[in-house]
């Protein structure tokens, strides 16, 4: 689904944050992107997501090298992909059940086609009671939730999460978990980057750990 | 390092699977029956921002000062016209006294000969009484025609579309009255054609200058508008809306900003229009509303300036739009060339 070989990044005229990177995300895998701080994870994330390009090495996701896509494409290949951003990327004039709904939206679609899967996946992330509400009157851990449905809402082909459980209490991190499980089980491909070992131990899932600008891969 | 492919799903370790959650049916017609308590869809953009406030004010004051310089302009062009075209449309004979001639007879003669040139509309003889009313301000009243050598006129009107060959009537003045000349007004018109031209081109370059203030404060409110909306492209790009889709929701939203804009600045410079032109009808009986129609006419300013009003208005909002088009699309260039280029970034 998405392939790595030997790619490696450096801004401007620094070192390289990632050398010789290379791994293979799977169809309906589940794996862990984990590493001490500043170590790359959210760089990793934007390579897969391709907001950022590489130095060197070769990237293919759905089987296209992403150096020969053209830009008008880009969207239909972020389409497949779903993303959870540290800083949630929340449109403050909108409700949740707006913002949940945004991605079908700009596909195109007819509210009254999504509605029901908007209202559905709210009630899954505990968010039923709340769909009215604006994201500036959100806790933190309720943002990151809205972000999360916002990220699933059109059952992408790969999920990549960026801290999805940084601001929520464990009983809640753990239903984010069960629900990002199921999304896998449906299917998905799951990439999760946290330093949260807590997280990590409830799945025996992949584990690739990236330290000093390598990475190294658990299965 | 190593990679293998074919990961399968993981097994759990402690959470158990859930099952996916069944919600009550609802049941709509698919033609959007909302949700108690859904409202509508908010726009995308976001209107009543305060810098789309700040952005509709200033389209609306830059607009307001180039339909004033539009009014200006055609108003001191339409006077232009106005003196050129008064001034043109006479010419004046007029004959000397002697000795040797009768006066009246050599008016009379004179009147029958213009009037008789093809592109005379008409000659009219300036009575005795006209003559001397004329001369008041200079000589007092009371003055007599035969003790001073004073000359008398006759006015020629001439065809503005096909005037007469005035060479021609010039020498058949001198032939038939030899104390008669023909005067033309052409220097008069020459200078006044030269000054009217003058005032034109002035009043252009003024308008010009006007609309090119226009432009740029537009586009730079525009983008100033813009970069608190910068998030909202970002959001958009990456959960997959394409270039035409997000910046089709900023121009939509910038277009009626500088439409509202321009109308609010274009309908008070048009009151002013009206207001003027109403003070005018109203005073032109006055001594100084006389003096002011004798510069510019009776102040109204014609459809060609309200065609002008409309078109800046139109500039206002194509201009917003288009503006903010661009910058949408400068902002989704960037961010997948520049900002995905690590070359560039140095952080």
């Amino acid at each position: 689904m998405i392939r790595f070989e030997n790619v490696g990044l450096r801004y401007g005229m620094g070192p390289e944050v990632l050398r010789d990177v290379s791994f293979h995300i799977p169809k309906q895998s589940f794996q862990f992107l984990t590493g001490p701080s500043g170590a790359g994870k959210t760089s990793l994330l934007r390579l897969l997501f391709m907001s950022l390009r590489p130095t060197r090495g070769l990237i293919t996701v759905f089987d296209q090298d992403i150096a020969t896509i053209k830009p008008v494409e880009l969207p239909l290949l972020r389409r497949r992909i779903g993303v959870v951003f540290q800083d949630f990327r929340l449109l403050d004039h909108m409700t949740i059940y707006e913002n949940v709904g945004l991605p079908l939206r700009v596909r195109g679609k007819e509210e009254a086609t999504y509605r029901h899967d908007v209202l559905e996946l709210l009630k899954w992330v505990g968010l039923g009671e709340r769909i009215h509400a604006l994201p500036p009157v959100l806790s933190g851990g309720e943002k990151q939730r809205v972000a999360i449905a916002r990220a699933l809402i059109d059952q992408p082909e790969i999920l990549l999460a960026d801290e999805p459980t940084g601001n929520v209490d464990t009983p809640m991190a753990r239903r984010l978990l069960r629900l990002f499980l199921e999304m896998n089980r449906l299917g998905t491909a799951v990439v999760i980057a946290t330093h949260d070992l807590g997280l990590m131990d409830q799945v025996d899932a992949r584990r690739m750990i990236l330290s000093n600008g390598q990475l190294e891969i658990y299965e | 390092m190593s990679d293998r492919a074919d990961k399968s799903a993981p097994a759990t370790a402690k959470a158990a699977r859930p099952a996916r959650p069944k919600l009550p049916v609802q049941r709509t017609d698919g033609r959007g029956e909302r949700v108690p308590g859904l409202r509508p869809l908010a726009p995308i953009v976001p209107k009543g921002s305060m810098s789309g406030q700040s952005l509709v004010l200033v389209i609306a004051i830059m607009s307001f000062l180039a339909c004033l310089a539009v009014g200006a302009v055609s108003l001191v062009n339409k006077s232009a016209q106005t003196w050129q075209s008064q001034i043109a449309r006479e010419a004046t004979i007029q004959i000397r006294p002697s000795d040797d001639i009768d006066m009246e007879a050599a008016l009379r003669q004179a009147q029958e000969l213009a009037s008789g040139f093809s592109g005379v509309r008409g000659a009219r003889i300036i009575g005795r009484a006209e003559t001397v009313a004329l001369l008041e301000p200079w000589l007092g009243s009371g003055l007599g025609l035969d003790e001073l050598p004073v000359p008398r006129l006759v006015v020629v009107t001439i065809d503005e579309d096909s005037p007469p060959d005035f060479a021609l009537l010039q020498d058949a003045l001198y032939q038939s009255v030899p104390n008669a000349s023909l005067d033309d007004h052409r220097a008069w018109v020459d200078r006044l054609v030269g000054m009217a031209r003058t005032t034109t081109v002035i009043g252009l370059c003024i308008l010009i200058l006007v609309l090119a203030a226009l432009v740029l404060t537009v586009i730079f409110a525009t983008r100033g508008a813009m970069a608190g909306n910068q998030h909202i492209i970002e959001v958009l790009h990456f959960i997959g809306a394409r270039s035409g889709f997000v910046a089709r929701q900023f121009h939509r939203r910038f277009l009626l900003s500088g439409i509202w804009g321009g109308v609010i600045g274009g309908g008070f410079a048009t009151l002013i229009f009206v207001l003027v032109s109403f003070w005018s009808a109203r005073n032109i009986i006055t001594p100084q509303g006389e003096q002011a129609s004798a510069f510019f006419g009776d102040f109204s300013i014609g459809l060609g300036a309200y065609a002008g009003v409309f078109a800046v208005i139109v500039l206002a909002g194509v201009l917003t739009a288009l503006t903010s088009h661009v910058t949408v699309l400068r902002t989704l260039h960037d961010i997948d060339d520049h900002h995905a280029d690590p070359g560039r970034l140095d952080y």
